[in-house]
């Protein structure tokens, strides 16, 4: 591994760290449990576009793993690897596609988390009538999704720059 | 930057959370009463017209606190850390759920008739 790809991984890593503790310290006002911005998503998506899928990947499981070792529990950090992977398979093929801007992604990528929570949540208790929080939450990634999407194609610009 | 496919995609899911939204507010019933599950199994259940509060201690230690009034049901506390149970709404419509994933609760509302029905599929 050339150093420069190191000291990226590192960089972003510690950008994903700080943006999930931010995330766990102002939880956002709505009367609807689970739904934040996705803030550590936003460094998922410039790994995706700077450095690649395979990066990107990488990136996404350092950080579920440290994220759940530091501020969660085994059981969020279930969760957040269902939604994570989904999120990551579906934005990685997405972007090769290429039907999508990087705004695109990002929303789909902010709902398919959404949607491997709900999926995991309702396998783990083992109730069909959680669905009920699907369109709450599809509404929520869309709106997530589309601000870390936008903020996303910034930094992108700005790191792709020599 | 923004192409077109990406409103088009926006659209797509703005249309799918309208339909949701209306089929669940056109078919949605208040329910007459409430039923908690425990690790994906019935533990008990309670009328929504009796005012009470009630505490659900499982052998970890780990434990749900509810109450119903006025037909309404509220998680009040909980030793779960997060604490998104005791957040959620209060809840009175039929299958609307209050959810502790990490005490494996559920709580959630029943239609008198329907829960018969859903007994004997059991």
């Amino acid at each position: 591994m050339k150093s420069k790809k190191i000291s990226t991984y590192g960089l972003l890593i510690a950008l994903a760290f700080i943006l999930s503790y931010i995330e766990a310290m102002f939880p956002l006002p709505v009367p609807i449990p689970g739904i934040k911005l996705g803030l550590a998503n936003l460094v998922v998506i410039v790994a995706l576009y700077t450095m690649g899928a395979k990066e990107a990947f990488v990136l996404s499981i350092i950080r579920i793993i440290l994220v759940g070792f530091t501020f969660g529990s085994l059981s969020t950090m279930l969760f957040s690897l269902a939604g994570g992977l989904l999120s990551w398979l579906l934005m990685s093929v997405l972007k090769y596609i290429g039907i999508f801007s990087h705004v695109g992604v990002s929303i789909v990528g902010g709902v398919s988390h959404n949607i491997g929570q709900i999926i995991t949540s309702i396998l783990i208790m083992e109730n069909i009538n959680i669905i009920y929080y699907l369109p709450f939450l599809l509404i929520s990634g869309l709106l997530c999704g589309a601000v870390i999407g936008i903020v996303g194609g910034m930094i992108i610009q700005r790191i792709k720059k020599p | 930057m923004i192409k077109k496919n990406d409103l088009i995609l926006i659209g797509v899911i703005l249309c799918i959370c309208l339909a949701a939204f209306a089929i669940m507010l056109l078919s949605r019933k208040e329910g007459s009463k409430l039923i908690v599950y425990l690790n994906g199994e019935v533990y008990k259940s309670f009328p929504l017209d009796e005012d009470i509060e009630f505490t659900v201690n499982q052998e970890d230690g780990s434990y749900n606190t509810f109450v119903i009034k006025d037909g309404e049901v509220d998680m009040i506390d909980a030793s779960c850390p997060d604490k998104l149970c005791v957040k959620d709404r209060s809840i009175h419509y039929n299958n609307e759920t209050i959810v502790c994933l990490p005490n494996k609760l559920v709580l959630e509302i029943a239609n008198g008739v329907e829960d018969d029905i859903d007994m004997i599929a059991r």
